[in-house]
């Protein structure tokens, strides 16, 4: 019996852990009062082919409303820029213009931090299912992409911030891969 | 009499049968050819069978435009998935995924024979390494990522290294899944004939097949549309390319030759109508036209074994002379007879004037035969028969059908009014008039000095008979599509197709630093799609046993994060690579590759031609235009690959330049036409001065229309010079008018005028309506002969020094 009440308990204490649906809304306007930002990022790549992770570095530039460019230093350069619905990759001297909605393995990867960064909630809910917890001070959200074609690649992505910062973005894939990117406020120029 | 009648017609008739005979067996030609100048040298002769039969003659591009982007969409695919499955055409490419399974699936198999990077070192245990190293590098991205799955199977990365060889063109943008413009206000699509560009009949089947096409895929997202807005504007379609223009110019041509012939005949007809009141001596009138335009056609048959559409479009300037002859006869001789000259006095009075009239345009228009545009040359040849027979119809035939005389209105009123009106400038001192003309040519050929830089049009498309407006669409939607406008391309040449896949291969080496150097911005190469046989063998060489590639790639993987023992199907994959045979044109078929390459191969019997169209280096700024190729760079690189037979062209600068050869050569021709006139009058008139009074009002309308027209903003083509010939070719018969009946007076003089002036409205009527045709070609030479030839009449009766003045003027006469 006290066993039953304390699940009882813990699940009111989750439900009122979990946030309301406007603190989701407080968050995603606090973040679209952002017109530009400009992080470090580190990210690591968990792949059941390779033996260790592969981990890259570089710079995320995000400009309202829905321009974000990926800018990898290490270990080689490359860059991804995203404007409307057109992915332009530029590695050494080719480049390579897609469209997004075509390619649904990269599509989540992406999109899941600029629709967060541009705080439109329509377009986040397009895409994923979002459910929100914590609060502004430490929040996470957790995107399962809505579409099955996109889902067949990508599980979930899972963002963690603290007011309007992003703090860790973490991406599972279908087969067990995962990746985890690591964001710091932007050092040198 | 009787006999020498019957026989005139006889011969008359008989030529008349043959000439018919001949008209109705000619081949008639009705593509834009006749304005691409026959080539001399065979760079330029690739240029012109490019535009006329290569590849790019085959693309239609089609955009829909207005109403909502998804419905668009819709269309798109709708209207792609239709015309796949038509037999027309061989590719249909709307950046639908369609063929990417099976492109993806082609490169994959063959991607040591196609990866430019498959040397012997790469399979060395060092190279393994490096290779290795990078594709693990790369899983830290998205792209890789996506090949996450063929690592296995490809660990050194040859698809990526492939996919990278073939998107150096930048690809349009993509919404909704299909191509849109770079504003996104249009969807596109292109479409490859199957047909040859030159073949108009199967382009214009084509381009039905895609409008029924986008019919049909409208009516089906109809009830998409209405749900969408409930007011849906419109999706319209437009159609651009070679195809489009080839379709719409005959059709214009053959519209503007029926129906300004017809319109300038009826228009003629009336006008002959009022002034002779009689239908018969009208018909009798024409006969000289038609036969002219009969024997015009047979020539043009005879001589160059096609007639040119638009050289029937011409004809009109047949009429424009041709009817002379016989206004001439009918309203002069009764005058002449009246005037109690013997048998057959126009004949004798009349006829050496007309003579030497036609004979001085007959010498203005044989200049166009040498011509290197055959459309000039059988202008030239259509001209001088119709002429001839016209002439000798008149002279020959006219007065055997009217042995009785023939009874027409007397002009001789309207020309005493027409005496009235220019007896002002008549009272005028000689030299007071020729201080005029000399000051009013002064004038004219200042402005023409003045104007000098921007008198002639330079570019080849000006003569082409598609509107500008649609030039600047298909330049519009080229720049959507981002294809190549393919203005710079090097070109390859040899003699079997795996020689210039060669060529094409050391050019492509040879070309690959300038992109670093920012030069050019990437090029397009037939070898990336299928690679010389000779490349592919070395790369297939070059491929280790499967024992020595085992150990190899054990020794590159020590110590990184893949393991060899998972590498076991590139093992196998190497293994089925070396045993693999060759890929052959033939293996691309059911690829978007087969198109791409097809793009790039010319074969023209027995040479080849490998294209490598050049990209413009990017702007330096987003919004600034691309930098010019710095030919000089690509021409050094290109010698020191060796001599492989490369050679870079600039088409737009090269087909300009092959336009002002001709423009060039049209000159001097006309200027030996001129000359050939001077000469003709000269010896005729037997006096330089005559001969000299008789050019100087044909120079003076020459020079004031050509200066008109510069004024006006018009840049003069070869057609406005044809036109200033055909100015001197009608003038010198009013010219030539005046100066031999300088002596008359009074009524005979009236007389002359009125005729010369009936001859005249009939001419800038027929070209007047010339100049209102929506091709251009035609237009120029309208807008310059029509008022051209009013301005010769006038200044030739103003010019043309009377006796009369002072025995009785006009004024008299009118009492």
């Amino acid at each position: 019996m006290q066993r039953a009440i304390g699940i009882g308990l813990l699940v009111l204490l989750g439900t009122a852990a979990r946030a309301a649906p406007d603190d989701l809304d407080e968050l995603l306007h606090l973040l679209g009062e952002r017109h530009h930002g400009h992080v470090d990022f580190v990210e690591q790549h968990f792949l059941a082919l390779l033996t260790r992770p592969v981990e890259s570095s570089g710079e995320l530039i995000y400009d309202a409303p829905d321009r974000l460019e990926k800018r990898t230093l290490e270990p080689r350069p490359e860059s991804l820029m995203l404007e409307g619905d057109v992915l332009s990759i530029r590695r050494g001297r080719h480049r390579h213009v897609l469209d997004l909605k075509a390619y649904p393995q990269i599509l989540p990867i992406i999109e899941s931090i600029r629709a967060t960064l541009t705080g439109d909630r329509d377009a986040l809910e397009r895409t994923f299912r979002v459910e929100y917890a914590g609060n502004l001070d430490r929040w996470t959200l957790l995107l399962v992409p809505r579409e099955s074609r996109i889902a067949a690649a990508v599980t979930q992505v899972r963002i963690d911030g603290s007011r309007e910062h992003l703090r860790d973005v973490e991406i599972r894939e279908r087969d067990g891969d995962r990746s985890l990117m690591t964001l710091r406020d932007h050092s040198g120029p | 009499m009787n006999a020498r009648r019957t026989g005139v017609i006889a011969v008359w008739l008989t030529c008349l049968a043959l000439a018919a005979l001949i008209v109705g067996r000619a081949r008639y030609i009705t593509d834009l050819s006749a304005f691409l100048p026959e080539s001399p040298t065979p760079m330029q002769r690739l240029l012109v069978d490019q535009l006329r039969e290569g590849p790019a003659s085959r693309v239609i591009l089609i955009a829909l435009e207005h109403g909502d982007a998804t419905i668009r969409a819709r269309i798109s695919v709708a209207m792609a998935h239709r015309l796949r499955l038509d037999r027309e055409f061989s590719g249909i490419e709307n950046g639908e995924p369609v063929t990417a399974e099976r492109d993806r699936e082609f490169l994959f198999r063959h991607r040591y024979l196609l990866s430019e990077a498959v040397t012997a070192q790469r399979f060395s245990a060092a190279g393994l390494r490096g290779a290795i190293e990078e594709t693990i590098a790369g899983l830290a991205s998205p792209e890789g990522l996506m090949l996450k799955a063929l690592v296995p199977r490809d660990p050194t990365g040859e698809m990526l290294q492939i996919i990278d060889q073939m998107s150096q063109v930048a690809q349009p943008r993509i919404r909704d899944g299909v191509w849109v413009s770079a504003d996104g206000r249009r969807t596109l699509l292109i479409a490859q004939t199957a047909a040859a560009g030159s073949d108009t009949d199967a382009q214009e089947l084509a381009l039905d097949a895609i409008r029924r096409a986008f019919t049909a895929a409208n009516r089906e997202t109809a009830a998409a549309a209405a749900a969408a807005a409930p007011e849906p504007r419109r999706v319209q379609m437009n159609l651009s390319g070679p195809a489009v223009f080839a379709v719409a110019a005959r059709a214009t041509i053959q519209h503007a030759a029926v129906r300004l012939s017809i319109a300038s005949s009826v228009l003629v007809a009336a006008l002959l109508l009022v002034v002779y009141r009689s239908p018969r001596v009208l018909i009798l009138g024409l006969l000289p036209v038609a036969t002219g335009a009969m024997a015009g056609i047979a020539a043009v048959a005879l001589g160059f074994g096609a007639v040119h559409g638009v050289t029937l479009g011409f004809g009109i300037t047949l009429i424009g002379e041709s009817v002379d002859y016989s206004i001439y006869f009918f309203t002069q001789s009764a005058a002449c007879t009246s005037n109690g000259a013997a048998q057959r006095p126009w004949q004798r009075q009349r006829w050496p004037i007309v003579r030497l009239g036609m004979l001085a345009s007959v010498c203005g228009f044989a200049s166009l035969l040498p011509s290197g545009f055959p459309g000039l040359a059988q202008l030239g040849a259509y001209s001088i028969a119709g002429l001839l027979a016209a002439a000798a119809v008149t002279r020959f035939v006219l007065p055997e059908l009217t042995p009785g005389g023939i009874e027409i209105r007397d002009i001789t009123p309207w020309g005493l009014r027409l005496e009235g009106l220019i007896y002002p400038v008549r009272g005028m001192s000689a030299a007071a008039l020729w201080s005029a003309a000399i000051a009013t040519a002064g004038m004219a050929a200042l402005v023409l000095y003045h104007q000098r830089d921007a008198l002639w049009d330079r570019e080849l498309s000006s003569l082409s008979p598609i509107p500008l407006s649609d030039q600047r669409y298909d330049a519009l939607l080229r720049s959507d599509l981002g294809q190549a406008t393919a203005l710079d391309l090097v070109v390859v040449s040899g003699p079997s197709l795996e020689s210039v896949l060669r060529g094409a291969e050391r050019a492509a080496r040879a070309l690959e630093p300038l992109i670093d150097e920012k030069v050019i911005g990437g090029f397009d190469n037939p070898a990336s799609y299928l690679p010389s046989l000779a490349a592919q063998e070395a790369r297939r060489e070059s491929l280790p046993e499967r024992s020595v590639l085992r150990e190899n790639l054990a020794k590159a993987t020590a110590g990184l994060a893949l393991r060899s023992g998972q590498l076991t199907p590139f093992l196998d994959d190497v293994e089925s690579a070396r045993r693999s045979a060759l890929i052959t044109p033939q293996d691309l078929r059911g690829t978007s590759l087969a198109a791409g390459f097809g793009a790039l191969i010319l074969h023209q019997r027995d040479r080849w031609n490998a294209l490598l169209p050049l990209h413009a280096p990017v702007a330096a700024a987003p919004a600034a235009a691309a930098p010019d190729i710095d030919h000089a760079r690509v021409r050094q690189a290109l010698a020191g690959a060796g001599s492989i037979g490369a050679q870079l062209i600039d088409l737009k600068v090269e087909s300009d330049a092959l336009y002002m050869g001709y423009l060039h050569e049209a000159i001097r021709l006309s200027l030996a036409g001129l000359a050939a006139i001077v000469a003709l009058l000269w010896v005729a008139l037997r006096s330089p001065a005559r001969a000299t009074r008789v050019m100087a009002p044909l120079v003076l309308a020459v020079l004031c229309v050509a200066a008109v027209l510069s004024l006006c903003g018009r840049q003069l083509t070869i057609l406005h010079l044809v036109g200033m010939l055909l100015i001197v070719a009608v003038g010198s018969n009013y010219a030539l008018f005046f100066d031999a009946t300088r002596h008359e007076r009074g009524h005979d003089a009236a007389l002359t005028l009125a005729s010369l002036s009936i001859a005249n409205l009939c001419t800038v009527t027929g070209f007047g309506l010339l100049s209102l045709s929506r091709v251009p070609v035609l237009e120029d030479l309208g807008m310059t002969v029509a008022p051209g030839a009013l301005l010769a009449l006038v200044f030739a009766a103003a010019l043309t020094p009377r006796r009369t003045t002072v025995a009785g003027g006009p004024a008299q006469n009118r009492a």
